[in-house]
Parts: structure tokens; sequence; C-alpha cells
């Protein structure tokens, strides 16, 4: 390979040359000639004309996604005050009645004091019908096409508890298949998130009552949460979220199911809408065999409470070290557990001190 | 301060000249930066959908590039250790011309993580809250940027101190010169432990990944000086010397070896052992139920670097174009072994066992090809400018004339290649 030298290099081709004398004098200013001049002005608008045309498919952006100084200066969820807040609140409002046609009923909900979500699911019960899957996406106003899902439910053959070997695509007539359990799987609301630890923004956080949440209109969709998270529980939205008017769920929180842009990302809030004001995740109302149980574990009163007391639980993936607060647990019960609280204590002392 | 602006000016002035050959190769450059362009604002009007990333593989060709030119950009320092370290007189005329490839490197880098921002409009966000010390992306913000500032201090400072014909004071560069050195290995570290940091991906869970990422840099980095230094001579008569070159062939040798020795390590633990572990390892190798878009790439990679390494350790090498096969072999096979043979397979099979494959879009593609040929651009405008101040044709007090004949053509009285300003 012979390259030629970029200078010094005979050529008969004319070049501008910025210490050039001008013969003519004074076209525009010293050292141009006329063609010089007219060659430069043809390769900038050339130039120009080629950058414009590039640029072109910008015409088609959203006017949802172009920038307004609104959205440039909302500040983020933890720095803003009420006045704030209504502001952005106001700004959704107007929006969703845009775009949807409903003024939606959109606040924010703080959590409650000596409250601790706690999700128990028991494995002998759920029968893989999905009804949660869907009832999650009613009720979260998540996109329908591409349909975003916070909950996958997998099939898991008799003999093993291998994730690996679980079928995310089964499609039977009727469920449950005779020679399967199944196991949803969503966001385990961990008590020590990868997802959070990552996020170079702090566009997701955990909230005093163990939730997870996102602030929608902060994340920079970089989704190292996603590659994070050891349970798949997180969803980008890679393009336009679509939901259909009539599909809107107008009960909406700041935090949790308000409509989602593109490009940010979305995962399971346990329902906060709802469950900060006392009543259950929209997976456990449509669950038709009981299958779920939620509550605040602070309380020992509470079914979960109770649960976790009484069940033989675990956690998926405990290796890793997240301390999730999704539990798993079997129909037996543990034949020597207590149903108060004193006596496990006493238990766990008395078996902690035996040689 | 004036001095510096009309220094820039004759800068900007000076990228636009030269022979027919520039020319076509900048307009070749510029036309595929624009094609790239027009991709990412179709990217930017249809959402990252126009990738081929899904949920399960959330990260592809970008983070890969990002990842492969992060080590390109920390190799720079092999020309740096001999020069300032061990006072090396063969690389001394070229250690600036790596630190301008370190420059364009990382400005390339950076726009690799900015087209994979769902966002990039909220970028602004980093400014106003950075989770810092958590966030290991966060540190990478900071290590790549500030290693971005050092090179163009030095370079800057060298170039226009040259240009200047005043002796540079060493007080303003050597101090960053070292803190340089210890930044080019910081910046593959953090780079490394973003991925090697997540426990729920287990393919990147791995100790080895920060040094194998450092010796795949110091192999594939100083292979591209030595391709690029070879174009430079010929394209400007920049005296590289073979000594250079045989040094740098040294060091690649030494650092492809170790890359190999640790990608070794890595399969051997992971095979031996099986398990969940291998899963991914297994799937980028052999396949995985039937699943194999990974194999053909992988084998490749590894194809390419034996290769690379058996001309290496034979007398061939010494030959500047068996010299010339390895070092392309293996720049290609370690852009596949950290790109598709370690971004992807660490998604696949997903966290919970579902395999998703993944397939770059032509789009997607596009934009990368946009953003390389952009740092091609800005590394040859960077190459245009040094060479005449190095040579001492461009000067503060001396017009440099880029084609002595046109004006020889124009003024009857023929100009000498050099004038004195008046």
């Amino acid at each position: 390979m012979k390259l030629p030298v970029i200078d010094q290099q005979p050529t008969s081709t004319c070049h501008s040359s910025s210490g050039g004398r001008n013969p003519y004098g004074g076209l525009s200013r010293p050292g141009m000639t006329r063609r010089s001049f007219l060659r430069r002005g043809a390769a900038t608008t050339g130039g120009l004309a080629a950058l414009a045309a590039s640029l072109s498919p910008l015409r088609d952006l959203d006017s949802d996604d172009a920038p307004s100084v609104q959205k440039f200066l909302q500040k983020h969820y933890k720095e803003m005050d009420g006045a704030d807040m209504e502001a952005a609140l106001e700004r959704i409002r107007n929006e969703v009645e845009h775009r949807y046609e409903v003024r939606p009923n959109i606040r924010d909900i703080k959590p409650m004091d000596g409250v601790e979500f706690v999700y128990a699911l028991n494995l002998s019960r759920c029968i893989g019908c999905r009804r949660c899957v869907h009832a999650c996406v009613e009720e979260n106003n998540q996109s329908r096409d591409p349909e975003i899902q916070y909950i996958r439910v997998l099939e898991m053959p008799r003999g093993s508890m291998d994730i690996e070997d679980g079928n995310h695509h089964y499609d039977h007539e009727t469920v449950p298949d005779e020679s399967h359990f199944y196991m949803p799987i969503q966001c385990h609301q961990c008590a020590n998130p990868p997802c959070v630890k990552v996020c170079p923004v702090e566009a997701t956080w955990q909230e005093p009552d163990g939730i997870t949440v996102v602030d929608y209109d902060w994340c920079i969709g970089c989704r190292y949460c996603e590659a994070a998270c050891p349970y798949w529980a997180r969803r980008f939205n890679f393009s336009k979220p679509t939901l259909p008017k009539a599909d809107l769920n107008p009960d909406m929180s700041y935090l949790s199911n308000r409509p989602r842009q593109k490009g940010v990302m979305e995962k399971c809030h346990f329902c906060l809408h709802r469950t900060r004001e006392g009543r259950m995740p929209a997976c456990l109302e449509v669950c038709p065999t009981g299958a779920r149980k939620f509550g605040n574990v602070l309380d020992p009163q509470s079914e979960v409470s109770q649960i976790l007391r009484t069940k033989r639980v675990f956690v998926l993936k405990a290796e890793v070290g997240t301390l999730p607060r999704f539990f798993y647990y079997f129909d037996e019960r543990d034949p020597f557990a207590q149903l108060t609280i004193e006596s496990v204590d006493a238990k766990t002392v008395s078996a902690g001190s035996a040689p | 301060m004036r001095e510096y602006l009309r220094f820039l000016s004759r800068c900007f002035r000076l990228s636009f000249h030269g022979n027919w050959q520039y020319y076509a190769w900048m307009l070749a450059l510029t036309i595929v930066a624009l094609v790239g362009l027009n991709a990412y604002a179709k990217q930017i009007v249809a959402g990252l959908a126009t990738t081929g990333m899904t949920d399960q593989v959330s990260w592809g060709l970008y983070i890969a590039n990002f990842t492969y030119l992060v080590g390109v950009a920390a190799a720079a320092v092999m020309l740096v250790i001999p020069v300032y370290i061990y006072k090396n007189r063969d690389l001394s005329n070229l250690v600036i011309l790596g630190e301008l490839l370190a420059v364009a490197a990382i400005i390339m880098s950076l726009l690799f993580v900015m087209v994979d921002l769902g966002r990039p409009d909220r970028f602004h966000h980093l400014l106003l809250r950075f989770n810092f010390p958590q966030s290991i992306l966060t540190w990478d913000v900071i290590v790549l940027n500030v290693y971005l500032l050092l090179n163009l201090h030095i370079c800057g400072y060298l170039i226009y101190c040259k240009y200047c014909k005043r002796e540079p004071s060493r007080k303003f560069y050597i101090p960053f010169v070292f803190i340089a050195i210890v930044w080019a290995i910081s910046i593959h570290t953090v780079t490394a432990f973003l991925y090697s940091g997540l426990g729920g991906r287990p393919f990147w869970n791995s100790a080895v990944i920060a040094p194998r990422f450092i010796a795949s840099a110091f192999a594939a980095g100083p292979a591209i000086i030595i391709l690029t230094l070879q174009v430079i001579q010929r394209a400007t008569r920049h005296p590289v010397r073979p000594a250079a070159l045989q040094l740098l062939r040294r060091i690649v040798t030494v650092a492809l070896s170790i890359n190999m020795f640790l990608l070794g390590s890595e399969l051997f633990t992971a095979f031996y052992t099986g398990g969940t572990h291998a899963v991914s390892a297994k799937y980028l190798f052999f396949g995985l139920h039937g699943y194999h878009a990974l194999v053909p790439w992988i084998w490749t990679a590894v194809a390419l670097n034996m290769l690379a390494l058996i001309v290496l350790y034979t007398p061939l090498a010494l030959k500047m174009r068996y010299l010339n096969l390895a070092c392309v072999a293996m720049v290609i096979g370690i852009w596949i072994e950290k790109g598709m043979g370690l971004v992807v397979p660490a998604f696949v099979p997903s966290p919970i066992g579902e395999i998703v494959e993944y397939f770059p879009t032509l789009n997607e593609i596009l934009v990368c090809l946009g953003i390389w040929a952009f740092g091609l651009l800005l590394y040859t405008i960077f190459v245009r400018i040094t060479i005449p101040v190095l040579q001492g044709r461009l000067l503060i007090d001396v017009v440099f004339h880029t084609v002595q004949h046109q004006v020889a053509a124009e003024s009857p009285a023929a100009q000498p290649v050099v004038e004195v300003a008046s």
C-alpha cells in the first residue's frame, strides 16, 4: 500500500490557500479569491444541507418528547416541595387529559409509618392461570403494544426448583398441568437492592415501607438497573408506550401507575397507590386460588407475619444477598411452629444454645 | 489569548486543506458520520426499539463498542510509559500521536454511552443528582472525563508550545503525564467493575474481568497504534522508526499472551465447575438449547487471536507485512471478545432462565459506524494539525502553505513553501 503524502504533493487541482494573496482585491476578506469564496460558500451550504437532511427524521418527534422548560426544570422527587409536586401533578393531569380524554385522580401518596410491605406466595396453590399478570397490566397502565408485564410465571417440572428449568412460554388449553407446578416471579422489593445501588442519577430508590420506586421523570434510561437485577424485574420502554384510551386506569399516583414515557424504566411497585391506602395489590385481588398474600411485616398479627412464622418459606437466589421481601412457601405447616412471636423467639434461643 | 485563538483558527482552516486523497477520505468519513447521525435521529424519534436490544438483552453493540474504546484510550500509556519512564528515544516523536488517539477514543466511547441512553435529553440529571460513590457508572463518568481532560491538556500544551517555539515547562505537563499513566489503568478498571460488580450476572461476576480488560486493551490498543503509525508515516512523511514499531510489537505480544491466559483461566473455572455459573459461557461457546447466535462470533475471535499470537511468536512478526496481519487479526478478535463475547452473553439466558438472542439491527449498526467515522474524522484532523507543528512547518511566525503550486500558479513570483509572516 502506497499512500500519497497529504502536503507537498504536486497537483493540478486548484486549492484555496489561507495565506494566498487576492489579486482581485476586496471580495470578502484578504486572502480569498472569488473562486475560493464561491467554493467555500458552496461547500458550507452543501455541508449544512447534508447535516439538515441527516437530522430530518426529527420532524416526526412526538410533541410529548419535545423538550419543554417545565419538564427541564422539574426537580428530583425528593427535592420537590408541596408546590413543586402540585405543579408536576397538574402538568401530568393536563397531559393525561389531553391524550386520554380522562381527567385522572393522580396524587403523591406517601408511605405510612410503621409499615414494611412483604409479599408471600403459596406455591402449593398457584395454578399458573396468569390472571395476576394481566390484572397487573390493566391496573398499572402498562404499554399494551408491546405489552409490558411485571409478572412472569414459570412452569416448573416437578422434581426441580432450578429456575433454569422453568418454561416461560407454556401454552396449554387449561392449567394447571399435572406434571408441573407454577412459580410467578416479579419484583422482590429487596432490602438490599442492586438496582438502586447502580443507578447513576438516583432515579430509583427504596421507600421507607420497603417499596423500590422509579421517578419516571428523572430516569435517563441507561438500563444499568436492568442489568443489575437478579430477578429480571425491571422493564424498559424501548418505544413509546401505547395504551388505548378506554383502557386507562385513572386512579394513579406519581410513583406508581401514571403513564410512562418512551425511554424510561418501570417496575412493580406493589400497587402502592392501592396498598398505601389500605387496599390489596391488583395481582392479589384477582388470584382465584388465594395463593398470594400481602401485608405489613411489622404488624405481628398480619397474615404475612403469621406465614413467615409458621410456614417454611424461602427466597429466590438467597446467595446474591439482596434480601428479598418476596417469599415463597408451600402449604405444609411447620409442625414445630407456634403462632405467637414469643414462642418463636424462645425456640430460636433454645435451638441456638443447644450443643 | 488572542494568539491562542489565532492558533485555533489556523488549525480549523488547516483541517480543510489537503490533496484530493485527503478530501476523499474526509468526505467519506463525513458521509458515514452523517448517515450515522441520521440513524440516531430515527432512534430518537422511535426509541431504542430501533435497536436489537430487548428487556432480556438490554445492552448490545453500543455498550460493547464503548467498552472496547475505553480500552483503546487506556492503551495510549503503552507509548507514554516507555517515553516518560524509560526515556525511550524511538517513540518520543510518536507519543503525542498515541495521546491524541486516546482523546479520539474517549470522545467516541462517551458518544457510545450517549446513544445508548433512553433519555439523552435528561443528561443534565447527572449533574443534579450524582449517585457517587454508590454507582460505578458515576465513577466511570468521572474517570473518563478526567482522562479526556488530562490528555487534552498534555497534547494541547505540548503542541501549542511547539507552535509558539517555546520550551514546554516541565511542571506544566510532567505531573499530568504521570497522573495520566495511573488514570489510564483506572479508566479500564472502573469500566470492568461496571460489569464485575453485578452479583446477578454470574458471567460478569468474576474478579478476573478487570485484569482481562487491561490485558486485552494493551494488546488491541498498541496494535491499532502500530497500524495507525504506518498510515501516518506514509501520508505525512512523519518519521516512524522501525525500532518504535518493534517495541510496540513486543508489548502487544506480552499483552496478548496474558489476555489469552486470563481467558483460559476464566473458561477453566466456568467449564470445569459447571452449573449456573457456566450457562452463559456454554451459550457463548457451544450454544444452549438450540440457540447459538454467538457461537460463530466467539470462535472467530478465538481463531483470530490465536493466529495473531502464533504470528507474533514466530520470526515472521519481524516482517511488517506479517506484523500488520497479526495486528489486524487481534484488533478484530479482541473487539469481538469484548463485545459479542463479553457484554452480550451475560444476558443470555436472562437471570430467570429465559433465552432471548440478540441480533443488532441495521439502524444500530449505522449509528455505530457513524460514531467510528466521526472518531476517525477527529483523529485525522488532530494528526493533520499536529504533524506540521511537530515538523516545524506550522509555527507562530511561519505561514503554512498546504499547496504551494496553486499559489505559484496564481502569482507570477513563485513562493516558497514556508514564508515568514510580515
